[in-house]
């Protein structure tokens, strides 16, 4: 399956509910910490859940849970590439203004 | 337009007049559309250079008024680099040669392909309508730096929207030559034997995929400040200015190796080719482009040392950008040492590469003075910054671009131009060069400001030094083109492969058939192995 791209992969209706109430919740969880005192880190938390939402739609409902080792590669290096990009600018975010 | 018989690209293809260009897929059709746009472009962009250089001959006002001179210098920017060095390699040549090189018959997604040209004219019209439109042309700089590109009254709504649309080109581009070069290798292309060209191809590739969505969200993060009033920018309202500076460079250093990569891609196609050696240390080369594209990815910061940000980001980033400059050493070492003992041949193609590799030398040192955040505070925003940026981006990707058609162009035309006017051309422009961007490295050294209308009387000697460089390394352009486009036009015949090139392009007739092969290729020897190729 992982490396023919023509046939295409059906997801049950029951994974595809879970996942969608995965998202909701994990929306509910960013408005929730939106009230708690976190300060810097408070971006750290919303991100985290926004990557972990971004990261269920692109394996389930875009696929590239079934899709093969290339594309998964692929996809990866642009995840890593944008982490390392959030990361490098935190460095100067959460140090900004301190001795 | 040729001589040449009917059964090659010029003549094959079913359409006549305009629309067998505008509307063909062929990849060396739109290559050659990509190269006379953004030759276009770059003529312009050179003849605002020259004004701001006369501008700046002496202090005071000489032929413009200081609102006239701020947006000639954003303008000046905006259209080389986003319409110019961006799209001119990936676009022109690497359309051009890159399919070829690999043995495709084209790219993998050719409609995509001429798209991503529409979306490159749509763009750059866009942006010349925001030049007399609005509150007229951008004075922002093409850094487009807020708060003042949110303030400003100049049409900068319009030009970030033209931007815009040429990053989804970029990005299109970038697509489909990952793509090609993954899926449409010929038989025996292995991936060790692919061209360096086609390997800095590849690495810029991924650059245009990863970064330009950075631009793209940053040029609408202006346009929502400038119409919605968002405040993101703004501290008044809970905004970061600082925060525009990371997204804008977080794609705009990148975007710098966009515009180098495939230039040291060429170099390492031609010096081994008139040296008749091959190249020496292929692997580190290709791997170095790799490794420039993905540490280049990471340094952006150092743009900002002065701008507030973080004492341990200002650390981390200076640490970054010296890495930098490991792999590009390699690449710099490496040509230094297939030229050892090679049997160099001085034509016009190989005097353009070397003069990439001195002059793209003394701007990558002149970059670890930047680099380093205790010198870089000293000569931040000076005229040292313009020195440094153009010999690189001009005397380096520039000067591999006029290589780069010195060295392929007769094998699309198949006619060729005056060897001596080439030479006298180059002569010109190497003098001009420096005389034009040295002067500027002394005066950024002696505290002249960048982007600053007037001046304090001290620089005026060197001002007029970089100018009269101007004017000659302006010579020397317009012989280089006339003499080339002579020849290519009404030259003499160019056939067979007179370089003595190994690499795939060389082996097909000239100029190429619509699909490139007569026969399937299989390639059994690698790009820099000249046995056989008739030179000797």
């Amino acid at each position: 399956m992982p490396s023919d791209t023509t046939a295409g992969h059906i997801a049950s209706y029951g994974k595809l509910t879970a996942v969608w109430l995965c998202l909701l919740i994990l929306t509910g969880l960013t408005v929730l910490i939106t009230r708690m005192d976190l300060g810097g880190y408070k971006v750290v938390g919303a991100l985290t859940i926004a990557c972990t939402k971004a990261g269920l739609v692109i394996a389930f409902f875009m696929h590239m849970r079934y899709e093969g080792r290339l594309l998964r590669g692929l996809l990866f290096l642009a995840l890593i590439t944008l982490a390392l990009y959030m990361g490098l600018t935190f460095v100067d975010v959460l140090y900004r203004g301190l001795p | 337009m040729t001589t040449a018989p009917p059964d090659n690209f010029w003549n094959d293809t079913g359409r006549t007049g305009i629309s067998s260009w505008i509307f063909s897929t062929d990849h060396k059709r739109i290559g050659l559309l990509y190269f006379y746009s953004v030759l276009t472009f770059f003529l312009v962009g050179v003849a605002l250079g020259l004004l701001l250089r006369i501008e700046l001959m002496a202090p005071g006002r000489t032929i413009m008024g200081p609102q006239t001179y701020n947006a000639l210098f954003t303008v000046h920017g905006v259209v080389m680099i986003f319409l110019f060095i961006l799209p001119g390699f990936p676009g022109a040549f690497g359309n051009l040669v890159m399919p070829i090189q690999i043995g495709a018959r084209d790219v993998a997604f050719p409609r995509l392909n001429l798209f991503s040209w529409w979306l490159y004219l749509a763009g750059a019209v866009i942006i010349l309508v925001s030049l007399f439109t609005g509150g007229g042309a951008p004075d922002t700089g093409w850094t487009f730096y807020v708060p003042f590109s949110t303030r400003t009254g100049t049409n900068v709504s319009l030009a970030v929207v033209g931007v815009f649309i040429l990053g989804f080109s970029a990005i299109l581009t970038g697509v489909n030559f990952v793509t090609t070069i993954h899926r449409l290798r010929a038989e025996g292309m292995t991936w060790t034997r692919l061209p360096l060209f086609t390997w800095s191809l590849y690495a810029t590739a991924w650059v245009q995929i990863l970064a330009t969505p950075i631009l793209a969200i940053t040029l609408v993060l202006i346009f929502s400040e400038r119409v919605l009033g968002t405040g993101l920018f703004d501290p008044s309202r809970g905004g970061d200015p600082i925060m525009f500076q990371h997204l804008f460079w977080i794609y705009s250093h990148p975007a710098v190796y966009i515009m180098i990569l495939p230039a040291m891609g060429i170099i390492s196609d031609i010096i081994p080719v008139f040296s008749r050696k091959p190249i020496f240390g292929y692997k580190m080369i290709a791997f170095s482009s790799l490794a420039i594209a993905a540490a280049g990815s990471l340094v952006w910061g150092h743009h900002m040392f002065t701008s507030g940000m973080s004492d341990n980001a200002v650390l981390v980033f200076s640490f970054l950008t010296f890495i930098v400059a490991i792999p590009s050493a390699i690449k710099v070492f490496n040509w230094v040492s297939t030229l050892y003992k090679g049997s160099i041949s001085l034509e016009a193609p190989m005097l353009f590469a070397l003069s990439f590799i001195l002059l793209f030398s003394i701007g990558g040192l002149t970059g670890l003075i930047l680099g380093a955040a205790a010198t870089d505070v000293h000569v931040h925003d000076t005229h040292f910054v313009v020195g440094h940026f153009h010999y690189v981006m001009f005397g380096g990707t520039g000067f591999a671009f006029f290589a780069a058609m010195h060295y392929w162009l007769p094998k699309f035309y198949g006619r060729t131009y005056s060897q001596r006017g080439a030479i006298v051309a180059w002569a010109l422009m190497f003098v001009g060069f420096n005389v034009l961007y040295f002067s500027m490295k002394v005066l950024g050294m002696k505290g002249m400001p960048r982007r600053y209308y007037d001046y304090l009387p001290e620089f005026t000697t060197l001002n007029l030094v970089s100018t009269i460089g101007s004017w000659i390394l302006a010579i020397g352009l317009l012989i280089m083109l006339m003499n080339l486009f002579r020849g290519l036009f009404r030259g003499t015949p160019f056939t067979g492969n007179p370089w003595g090139g190994a690499t795939l392009e060389w082996s097909i007739p000239t100029p190429p058939p619509t699909e490139n092969f007569i026969e399937e290729p299989v390639v059994t020897h690698g790009p820099y192995d000249f046995t056989g190729t008739g030179r000797p």
